[in-house]
């Protein structure tokens, strides 16, 4: 778990990346808040609180008495979600990166033509 | 909610010294609590007088909404497992593990025994021969099995390994999620643990310095490292728990940053570094510490 953020946080990330790489398909159940808590080894409120957040946005649904399902329609959005931060998140930070080193935008660009290696 | 536990003004003063120092707190049911400080913070006072077996100087405790002293409906439901808890001489195991469905209702003697079997306990030796951590080991099996709806442990894990440490922090884990009760954890292995814990409380010098749900905590402190001139300007009105520095670096730790103060840092060309729960006790027992003397 990484230090900084709220575990619960951490939780909802690590199920939407699930969702995201199609390791959690629609409608397929997830695992309970307890196996959550048990495996990741955190207190089982914690995991629920993560779990609950994603009920509440609509990618999770609760089936009483069974427990969570992923929600239809769950990747496409969290992948709309993702594209739409994904400028903000790597793209600003590597271009600061990049003016504190001297690197142009027409070079970053040469090396993301090229896969990243040099 | 509805607390189970309600302390109010607690205060426990022995001849010369304060060892509890007018403490108000609750504790909800169904959580798990840290009880943290350092060594001879008052964190022990504190759960004895909890569990009435010490009585308060000044100050009152509702523990399910009674005072526990002489009160076997309350103590009924409290376990408190002591960092030396004394047996009775030529005890054994086996002996403890059979009396305690007499002081604990909810005794669950199937879950004992699997203890036993998972911490290689030999019951049948008298426990003056155990080592430190079979000894400890005694108290983990009762404290879990006791599955007592106000559970203490008072640094359980004197003497364990690493590997029964991990044991009891997974069994703790799966057996509240079943059986969901409140467990105060005292402890000084603060990052072993942090990922357990729902509130802290941070006992130093008999007052509580820190009451706080351990959410909010994470993030409550960030480190800021750089240029010792630009680390200054930037916490220039921002309060400090701690200052480090290595020729012309400073590393410094300040309170919450919000978002547009990350990227202000960043910005300027600052590192941010998260602070843990156990680097936040240090700094903040440190701290208080260093006022104590100045005033």
């Amino acid at each position: 778990m990484d230090e900084g953020r709220p575990i619960f946080q951490q939780i909802a990330e690590q199920i939407e990346n699930d969702i995201i790489a199609g390791v959690l398909a629609e409608d397929q159940q997830i695992p309970s808040t307890n196996e959550f808590a048990a495996f990741l080894r955190i207190n089982p409120a914690t995991a629920a609180k993560g779990v609950n957040l994603l009920v509440d946005a609509g990618i999770l649904y609760k089936k009483r008495g069974i427990g969570m399902f992923v929600a239809p329609g769950a990747k496409d959005r969290l992948v709309a979600e993702r594209r739409e931060r994904f400028s903000a998140q790597f793209v600003t930070p590597l271009l600061q990166e990049a003016a504190k080193l001297g690197i142009a935008p027409a070079e970053i660009a040469a090396m993301i033509r090229q896969g990243g290696t040099r | 909610m509805n607390p189970i536990v309600e302390a109010s003004h607690l205060t426990k003063r022995y001849r010369t010294v304060t060892a509890v120092d007018d403490v108000t707190f609750t504790i909800d049911a169904n959580k798990v609590y840290g009880l943290l400080g350092r060594n001879g913070a008052g964190k022990t006072t504190l759960m004895s007088l909890l569990t009435a077996q010490d009585f308060a100087s000044d100050g009152e405790i509702r523990v399910f909404g009674q005072s526990p002293v002489e009160n076997a409906k309350v103590l009924q439901n409290v376990s408190f497992i002591r960092e030396s808890q004394r047996y009775p001489e030529d005890f054994k195991a086996k002996h403890v593990l059979k009396s305690a469905p007499w002081f604990f209702p909810n005794w669950d003697a199937d879950f004992a025994e699997r203890l036993v079997d998972e911490f290689r306990l030999p019951t049948n030796r008298t426990i003056k021969k155990l080592s430190r951590g079979q000894l400890s080991a005694v108290g983990v099996i009762v404290g879990l099995a006791s599955r007592a709806p106000l559970t203490f442990f008072d640094e359980p894990y004197l003497g364990l390994d690493a590997v029964a440490r991990q044991l009891f922090y997974d069994r703790l884990l799966a057996d509240i999620a079943e059986h969901p009760r409140t467990v105060i954890l005292s402890t000084h292995l603060i990052d072993e643990v942090s990922d357990l814990l729902e509130h802290v409380l941070l006992i130093d010098g008999g007052r509580l310095i820190v009451d706080s749900d351990a959410e909010s905590l994470r993030g409550s402190a960030t480190t800021v490292v750089g240029m010792r001139s630009t680390v200054d300007e930037f916490v220039a009105d921002r309060e400090i728990l701690h200052r480090d520095g290595l020729g012309g670096l400073a590393s410094v730790t300040v309170g919450r940053l919000s978002p547009e103060d990350r990227a202000a840092a960043t910005a300027a060309g600052l590192e941010i570094a998260p602070v843990s729960l156990q680097d936040l006790v240090v700094r903040l027992t440190n701290a208080s510490s260093k006022e104590f003397q100045a005033s």
